[in-house]
C-alpha cells in the first residue's frame, strides 16, 4: 500500500529522472548540504523493455529496450533513495538517488524541493509549453467557403 | 554449413582495420564530427538506427552512426550487439499513445477531429528542392511561430471513431499471458501478433516500406486510409520492485500510426473497417505507415481472408523483416567458402565426365 506521500514522491522522481547531472550539481551549490550516503545498490546502467499496445489500447507487445541507469543511497539520517533514468548517466542516478533520500527527511524536503525541484519541474514544464506552443501554431484552421449553390 | 578457419590473414585485417579508421576519420583538416552534432541534426538517422537496432539511446545511436561511417544498418547492428552487454532491469509499463504530447498529429479520414490537424515539423508539402543556403554557413534560422495551446495531448482517433461500431476495437487489453519476447525466445509460428509487432518495430525501414507499398498495389490490396499518424513525446513508467509504485523514468519520442482498412465482412464478422497497427522509435512516419500495412495484411488469416500476397504471408514477412539478420546472412557469403566451393567443382567434374561418357 503507498505511503500517503507517495504522489509527491512520483512527482519529484519524473522530475529528477529528467534533469541533467550538471543541471542537478548547479542547483545542489545553492541548496542545503546533502547529507552523507552509503551506496546500496550501483549506479548500474542496464535496459528496461518498452512496452506497447496494440491498436493503441490492445493487447500489450515488447517495442524494444531503452538504456537506463539506477542508484539506491542511504543516507545518514537512514532514509533510503532510490533513482532510475533514462540513459547512462551514472553521476545523474547517484545525485537523483541521494537527493531522493533528502527530500523524504522533513528536516530537509522544503528547501530542496524549492532550490532543486521546483525549479526543474518549471523549466521542463516551460520546454513542454514551447513545444505545445509550437505545434499549435501549425494546427490547420481549416474555413468553410460558401457555394454559389442555394441548398 | 561448414566453415572451415583459414589462418594467415591477421596481420592483413589489422592493416585493413588501421586504413578504415583513417578512411572513417576523413581529411583530417576537416573539423571531426561530433556525437552531439550527429544527435540534433541527423536526428531522423538517430531515430532509424535506435527503431532497427531495437535499443532507445539517442547519444548510442549516435555513436554507431559515428563509428559505422553512416551506414545505418552496420550502425543498427552495432546497437545490438552492445545490449547484449546490459542486464535487463525490467519491463515498462505499456505506453500511453493517447497521453502523448503532440508534435504533429493528422488524419486523412476525419477533417474536423478533436485537436485538430496539426501538421508539426513535417516535409510533406516542401517542393523537395535542394536548398543551398543549408550549403553555406547558415544563419540559426528563426524560431518557429507559437500559438496558444488548447490541450497537449488528444485523443487517438481510433477511440474517436469506434463510438459507432463501423470501426473494430482495440482488442482485449489483457492477453492472458505475458507478451512474447523476441530477445529471449526465438521465432516461432504461428507467431501471435504480439510478436509480429515487436518483429516490424525493429524491422527494415525499406522492407516495410515496400511491402506496404505491394499490398497497396494489388498484393493482398487492403484499401487503407491513414486514420491517424501522430508524433511526440510520450512517459515511460516501470513499477520497481523495491519501490512497489510507479515511477516515471523519462519521455521517448514515437510514431504512431493507425491504418483503416475496409472490409467486407465474413459469415462470423460484420462489414466493417478494420485496422492495422504501426509504433516505431523517434519520428519516422514512413516506416510506421508501412508496419501499420503489413501488420493489417498478416491478419488475413484472423478475418478469413485468402492469403495470397507475400505481405499476407507472416513467416515470409517475419523471417525477412529483419536487417540485421538479413545482412548477416547475405554479408556471410563473403567468408572464406574454399571447401564448399572445391566439392561443388568436384561434383560438376564428375557429372560432366558422366555425360561425356554417356554421349
Amino acid at each position: 500500500m503507498p505511503e500517503p506521500d507517495t504522489a509527491a514522491r512520483q512527482r519529484w522522481m519524473s522530475v529528477l529522472a529528467r534533469a541533467a547531472a550538471d543541471q542537478l550539481a548547479e542547483l545542489l551549490q545553492a541548496a542545503p548540504a546533502l547529507p552523507g550516503c552509503t551506496v546500496l545498490r550501483g549506479p548500474e546502467s542496464g535496459l528496461v523493455m518498452l512496452r506497447g499496445r496494440a491498436g493503441g489500447g490492445g493487447g500489450p507487445f515488447n517495442l524494444g529496450e531503452m538504456s537506463v541507469t539506477r542508484c539506491t543511497v542511504r543516507s545518514a539520517s537512514g532514509f533510503v533513495g532510490h533513482a532510475y533514468a533514462q540513459g547512462r548517466c551514472a553521476r545523474q542516478a547517484r545525485l537523483a538517488a541521494e537527493l531522493d533520500a533528502a527530500l523524504q527527511d522533513p528536516a530537509l524536503h522544503d528547501a530542496l524541493q524549492a532550490a532543486v525541484v521546483a525549479p526543474l519541474a518549471a523549466s521542463q514544464q516551460a520546454a513542454r509549453d514551447g513545444q505545445a506552443a509550437r505545434a499549435a501554431a501549425t494546427r490547420v484552421q481549416f474555413f468553410t467557403l460558401a457555394t454559389m449553390r442555394s441548398s | 554449413m561448414a566453415y572451415v578457419a583459414v589462418k594467415g590473414g591477421e596481420r592483413a585485417i589489422d592493416n585493413a582495420h588501421a586504413w578504415l579508421a583513417e578512411d572513417r576519420r576523413g581529411d583530417p583538416a576537416v573539423p571531426e564530427i561530433t556525437l552531439a552534432q550527429i544527435q540534433q541534426q541527423m536526428g531522423r538517422a538517430v531515430d532509424r538506427v535506435m527503431a532497427e537496432g531495437a535499443l532507445y539511446d539517442r547519444e548510442l545511436a549516435a555513436l554507431a552512426i559515428k563509428q559505422a561511417q553512416g551506414d545505418l544498418i552496420e550502425a543498427a547492428f552495432l546497437l545490438r550487439a552492445y545490449r547484449t552487454t546490459l542486464p535487463r532491469f525490467g519491463y515498462s509499463s505499456p505506453a500511453d499513445t493517447a497521453a502523448m504530447r503532440i508534435r504533429r498529429r493528422v488524419s486523412a479520414v476525419y477533417k474536423d477531429l478533436p485537436g485538430g490537424q496539426v501538421l508539426g515539423p513535417t516535409y510533406d508539402y516542401t517542393h523537395r528542392l535542394l536548398d543551398f543556403a543549408l550549403a553555406a554557413d547558415g544563419r540559426p534560422p528563426a524560431p518557429a511561430a507559437q500559438a496558444p495551446a488548447e490541450a497537449a495531448t488528444m485523443p487517438r482517433v481510433s477511440d474517436i471513431l469506434r463510438d459507432e461500431d463501423l470501426i473494430e476495437g482495440d482488442g482485449a487489453r489483457d492477453l492472458g499471458r505475458e507478451p512474447g519476447d523476441l530477445t529471449r525466445e526465438p521465432l516461432a509460428f504461428p507467431a501471435p501478433r504480439d510478436v509480429r509487432l515487436q518483429a516490424l518495430a525493429r524491422g527494415d525501414e525499406g522492407f516495410l516500406l515496400a511491402m506496404g507499398y505491394s499490398t497497396q498495389r494489388g498484393w493482398g490490396g487492403s484499401h487503407p486510409f491513414v486514420g491517424e499518424v501522430r508524433v511526440g513525446e510520450v512517459a515511460i513508467e516501470i513499477v520497481p520492485p523495491e519501490l512497489g509504485f510507479a515511477i516515471d523514468i523519462g519521455d521517448v519520442t514515437l510514431t504512431e500510426c493507425q491504418m483503416v482498412n475496409q472490409f467486407k465482412g465474413s459469415k462470423t464478422k460484420p462489414p466493417q473497417f478494420t485496422r492495422g497497427y504501426g509504433l516505431v522509435f523517434g519520428h519516422a512516419e514512413r516506416k510506421a505507415m508501412g508496419m501499420a500495412l503489413v501488420d493489417r495484411a498478416m491478419r488475413a488469416e484472423e478475418f478469413g481472408e485468402e492469403a495470397t500476397a507475400p505481405a499476407q504471408n507472416v513467416e515470409f514477412m517475419l523471417y525477412h523483416s529483419d536487417n540485421i539478420e538479413g545482412t548477416g546472412f547475405v554479408e556471410h557469403l563473403k567468408l572464406p567458402h574454399y571447401v564448399d566451393f572445391q566439392s561443388e567443382l568436384e561434383t560438376i567434374r564428375r557429372m560432366r565426365r558422366e555425360a561425356e561418357v554417356v554421349g
